[in-house]
């Protein structure tokens, strides 16, 4: 034991050390910042909120020490007992915890308030880089990818049964870490064509030019396009090019003369091109008995299916305060009083810090309370408005800077257990980054997700140091090349 | 192992570094739009976290010349609203203390958020829901107002005013208008500013600046203190005091003779150009366009067939008829038309119009004092003849016109005499492109013959009037008449203290006093002739459409004169008659400071006459 300790200390990776105390001292100050009252009492006071930031930091220091006295391969072997025990949690909270502000993720204990959720991160990353991390391990199997999909979506599941809506989707980050082991990068693409296809139908809903509707135009021909770019491409025949280029233009060259003498819906142009399309890939396919073109045709067809529900999944499916936040970030709804009374504060607070900021404890908005949630999920805010420009660039670039070192570890680990376990927590942190900062921004709709290190909570902070730790931990008994 | 042959899968390392850069760039984008390129968000910000007290300043005082106080300030109580903080109230109690209905209570909200009618407007600003409270309503409101979350009350102060007189000097403040606020960026809704009379001329020295009180509110709109300490406060600075060189006894005596008659009284200081007594008749106590009451009575004066609310004084403009003829003995002499031995005669008219205007009975032929003294209407039209008609001088009829009119021009007719009220008169003195126009260019001094003898197209306010008395006392100069002699800690404009003189030579001056000394001493003006004063006077006769106004202009003493006097009284008649004998009480007021035993008979008469439309037709 007294051997292996010293080694520790001299293998850990000190530059991700530096990077985590930057910003938990940040995040202390920030919470210092948000929750300071006029008529205040000590910063260091443990009733409240910095004074309980600092215990929960002291709380870390012990739990660093204990995972790194900890056998490496413990991780790896009680993988499994860990996921068990915690899915066991999350299904208990479902039924067992008090409603708080909407939503039942508490276990109360006595005076101790845990979130199950914050724990099920590392869980979940050691469960997927164990399955993952088998001796031979081929992902893109139906069996292998099923379960993979089944440990991620278990748990994500749970969580939204305690409609905590926000930390369920971190679960999507995995699918970061599933690139990164083989799955083919066609699936993030047509991830973020969904994406692109929804924000853009949103977008210019109910805006109609003479007939046509715009925003399923617009979709529609973003589908064409695609689609007929797969097809030059996958066919490598330059023929191909003009032939699908020609008979696209004169279509709507003809369909724009014939709008002079009738009103004609562009939309339908489009779309009758892209079944068309679809219907040649398919004759193509098989002519040629390949499948590949068969793909292209199930993209463009399942886009125009996605195009057709992206209406109906928004209004039956979505809850309304959750249409109210999309709407509000897509800029469509402004309800500065109602659903987006947070962005706007929060906008407000960021956009009067000015290029320098305030000061600390010196902003008016955060001081004031005029930002809901400001020592939490919007504790970008209090940065922004006390610190400017100057201090919110640094923190944004001083969570890059360790996300990339994350990616970095992960690339040098030589089990693939460790590699994956490394891309698992980097994926979740830049999901946060991603969501969190987005929303203060007015970027993402209002997602509930805390900022790693920055937002006040024992559960999340004690969360993301155990995550990160025993990534450190398992990196620091790498053998050195 | 196929997989990795296939894509070389820790090359995807690139793409997951990729993403986060164009993450990490758009958010400093972002950033950098929101606090370094968009200013709004700090006004937002602090629209937010402020609430600006606004301070009001006092007004300033305003005392008449011998430092008596004529206008002070009263605290009033204002109802303000700060609809972001309203919650639901019990309206019915809210209004029943007030004394309004339902209806008005939300017609009144409506109001306050209608960004059209109220162009100022936040949620987070203080609003005037209803300005002005009683004593008994402020009593009632303050004991219950905790009640009314989102109401406040706010100590204003109006306007006191110690005597009942001089309204149309000392003019009134109202709230501000749509077109006030936009006009000045200085006030907001619920402000006062002066409409009319001092308190509009001198609204920006009145005034005073306001002051704010910067406190910080949080969220849930409680004040949690003042922003830094109060180091960003401004203390208010009350308005300047006004002294004005109004003789409030002159007046007060001025509007009681000229009570249930139409006219005016103007009395000047020759040697200041201070405007003594500025009396319009009727008139109103000035204390009844203050308060709530304030629109009830303005609509009961403004709805009255006789204006009270119209300055007279410098707001009307009348035919000048003879007070005009020192002018034109004047213009005769410096245009050497006539000298002061040049004699014509009269035939109870002038010739050349079939006797027409006519004339009284008195000695011919005569010369410029004798035509003075007994207001012969002949002489000047012969002067009139003249100078227009003669080629000797001025090649064309048009020419000589625009002479004469510029020597009028320089006395002060025919343009604002630059008075420190609003709403004066310019009057009218014609020239020659309007005759022009009318008689197509074919016209001599008899088609316009009357304006020899003030009347025909000339207009000309009493102010005028009473100027041109003082110019003749002053031999040749005038200082432009002014109401205010004095601003606390500032000096007066030099409009208000630099001579102007008429293009006339002073020497003939001499000679057109020395005329209206004779018509007092032996003239037309007898009845203003007092034993130990030397008056000169020139009475007048304005016709008009309805009968003839009665008409005085003079000054006093002849060799060194204190005071300057017009007096017109509407529908009176003879100059002679009711102007004289007002003038003759006016300047006994003013000089010897009572009214001597012997003419009170004439006071009785005066006071107890009344010539007001509605008994003269």
């Amino acid at each position: 034991m007294y051997i292996r300790k010293t080694s520790i200390w001299k293998s850990i990776d000190w530059i991700t050390i530096i990077f985590y105390l930057l910003m938990i001292i940040a995040g202390w100050f920030s919470i210092c910042g948000a929750s300071y009252e006029y008529d205040s009492m000590s910063l260091f006071d443990i009733a409240g909120r910095p004074g309980s930031q600092l215990l929960w930091m002291g709380l870390s220091v012990g739990i660093i020490f204990v995972i790194m006295m900890l056998e490496k391969d413990l991780f790896d072997v009680f993988g499994y007992l860990i996921y068990f025990i915690i899915i066991l949690l999350l299904i208990a909270t479902i039924f067992f915890a008090p409603e708080i502000k909407g939503s039942k993720s508490w276990l109360v204990l006595g005076p101790i308030r845990l979130q199950p959720a914050e724990f099920a991160k590392f869980a979940t990353a050691l469960a997927v880089a164990k399955f993952m991390g088998q001796y031979n391990f081929k992902l893109m199997t139906f069996k292998n990818f099923s379960t993979t999909l089944l440990l991620i979506f278990l748990p994500m599941f749970c969580i939204l049964m305690q409609r905590e809506t926000g930390s369920a989707l971190v679960y999507l980050s995995f699918f970061l870490v599933l690139y990164r082991e083989g799955m083919s990068g066609k699936v993030l693409l047509i991830g973020l064509c969904a994406v692109l296809f929804f924000v853009t139908n949103m977008k210019f809903s109910e805006v109609v030019v003479g007939i046509t509707p715009l925003g399923e135009l617009i979709v529609t021909v973003m589908i064409l396009v695609i689609t007929a770019l797969l097809t030059i491409t996958t066919s490598r025949k330059k023929y191909m090019l003009y032939w699908l280029g020609g008979v696209i233009a004169i279509a709507f060259l003809l369909a724009y003369g014939i709008s002079f003498l009738l009103p004609v819906n562009f939309y339908w142009i489009a779309f009758g091109l892209t079944l068309l399309l679809a219907g040649y890939l398919l004759y193509l396919s098989i002519r040629t008995w390949m499948m590949k073109y068969a793909l292209i045709a199930f993209f463009a067809l399942g886009s125009l299916l996605f195009l057709f529900s992206i209406e109906y999944v928004f209004n039956n499916v979505l809850e309304p305060h959750q249409q109210v936040r999309i709407k509000v970030s897509l800029g469509l709804e402004d309800d500065p009083t109602g659903a987006g009374y947070n962005v706007n504060q929060s906008k407000i607070a960021i956009g009067s810090g000015g290029l320098t900021g305030k000061g600390f404890l010196n902003g008016t908005q955060t001081k004031l309370k005029y930002v809901p949630e400001q020592d939490t999920d919007f504790i970008f805010c209090t940065i922004g408005e006390e610190q400017g420009f100057v201090g919110s660039t640094l923190v944004i670039l001083l969570f890059g800077a360790f996300i990339i070192r994350l990616v970095q570890l992960a690339e040098r680990q030589e089990t693939d257990f460790a590699r994956i376990y490394g891309y698992s927590v980097a994926s979740i942190f830049l999901f946060h980054l991603v969501i969190n900062v987005g929303m203060v921004l007015g970027l993402t709709p209002v997602i509930g997700i805390p900022l790693p290190f920055f937002s006040y909570g024992g559960s999340s902070f004690l969360g993301f140091t155990i995550l990160l730790f025993i990534f450190l931990r398992l990196d620091s008994s790498r053998r050195e090349r | 192992m196929e997989n990795k042959a296939k894509y070389n899968l820790p090359d995807r390392q690139y793409v997951l570094i990729a993403a986060i850069v164009i993450v990490v760039v758009i958010f400093i984008i972002r950033l950098f739009y929101l606090q370094v390129l968009d200013n709004d968000y700090k006004t937002w910000a602090d629209n937010n976290a402020f609430l600006n007290k606004t301070l009001y300043p006092s007004r300033g005082l305003v005392y008449d010349r011998n430092g008596k106080l004529l206008v002070y300030n009263q605290p009033a109580y204002d109802v303000m609203l700060i609809m972001r903080e309203v919650e639901p109230f019990d309206t019915t109690d809210f209004c029943s203390i007030l004394g309004i209905t339902k209806d008005l209570f939300l017609k009144r909200i409506e109001e306050i958020k209608d960004r059209k009618q109220n162009p100022g407007y936040s949620s987070y600003v203080p609003q005037v829901f209803m300005n002005q409270l009683s004593a008994q309503e402020y009593g009632a409101l303050q004991e219950k107002l905790y009640k009314f979350p989102g109401f406040y009350i706010q100590n204003r102060t109006i306007r006191e005013y110690e005597y009942p007189y001089a309204a149309h000097v000392l003019g009134n403040v109202s709230e501000v208008s749509k077109k006030d606020i936009e006009a000045d960026e200085y006030y907001v809704r619920g402000d006062n500013t002066g409409r009319t009379g001092v308190e509009r001329f001198y609204e920006k020295e009145l005034r005073g600046e306001k002051g704010v009180e910067i406190l910080l509110r949080d969220a849930h709109g409680r004040i949690k203190g003042r922003y830094e300490e109060g180091k960003h406060d401004q203390d208010p600075v009350s308005g300047k005091n006004l002294t004005l060189s109004i003789d409030i006894d002159l007046q007060a005596y001025g509007e009681q003779l000229m009570q249930n008659k139409l006219g005016a009284i103007v009395m000047i200081e020759p040697s200041t150009g201070e405007v003594l007594c500025m009396v319009s008749s009727p008139t109103f106590d000035p204390g009844k366009l203050v308060g709530r009451e304030r629109g009830k009575n303005h609509k009961i004066l403004s709805n009255d067939p006789n204006n009270p609310l119209y300055g007279r004084a410098f707001m009307a403009a009348y035919p000048p008829a003879s007070t005009f003829k020192p002018t034109q003995g004047l213009i005769f002499l410096q245009e050497k038309v006539i000298t002061p031995q040049t004699l014509y005669t009269c035939a109870h008219g002038y010739p050349y119009r079939n006797g027409k205007p006519a004339c009284h009975w008195h000695a011919s032929p005569l010369n410029l004092v004798s035509a003075l003294a007994t207001s012969c209407n002949s002489y000047f039209c012969w002067g009139l003849h003249d100078m227009l008609d003669s080629r000797k001088r001025y090649p064309s009829v048009q020419e000589a016109f625009e002479v004469w009119k510029n020597y009028l021009v320089s006395m002060g007719y025919g343009y604002k005499l630059g008075l420190d009220l609003p709403g004066e008169n310019r009057g009218y003195i014609p020239n020659s492109m309007t005759y022009d126009k009318v008689y197509k260019k074919r016209w001599n001094s008899s088609t316009i013959i009357s304006n020899a003898i003030g009347q025909g197209e000339i207009l000309a306010t009493p102010l005028q009037i009473c100027n041109l008395a003082a110019t003749i006392a002053n031999k040749g100069y005038f200082i432009t008449p002014h109401v205010v002699k004095g601003i606390q800690d500032m000096s007066l404009d030099t409009l208000y203290t630099n001579r102007r003189y008429t293009s006339i030579d002073n020497k003939y001056y001499d000679i057109t006093a020395e005329g209206m000394r004779m018509a007092v001493l032996s003239g037309t003006c007898y009845g203003a002739s007092i034993p130990d004063i030397e008056v000169c006077g020139k009475t007048g006769t304005s016709q008009n459409k309805g009968k003839d106004h009665s008409v005085f202009m003079g000054y006093a003493p002849y060799d060194k004169p204190k005071v300057a006097i017009a007096v017109f009284v509407e529908n009176a008649g003879f100059g002679a008659t009711y102007a004289v004998p007002i003038g003759r009480l006016m300047l006994e007021k003013y000089l010897k400071g009572t009214i001597p035993e012997s003419s009170l008979y004439i006071e009785q008469y005066v006071k107890n006459t009344v010539i007001t439309p509605t008994n003269v037709y």
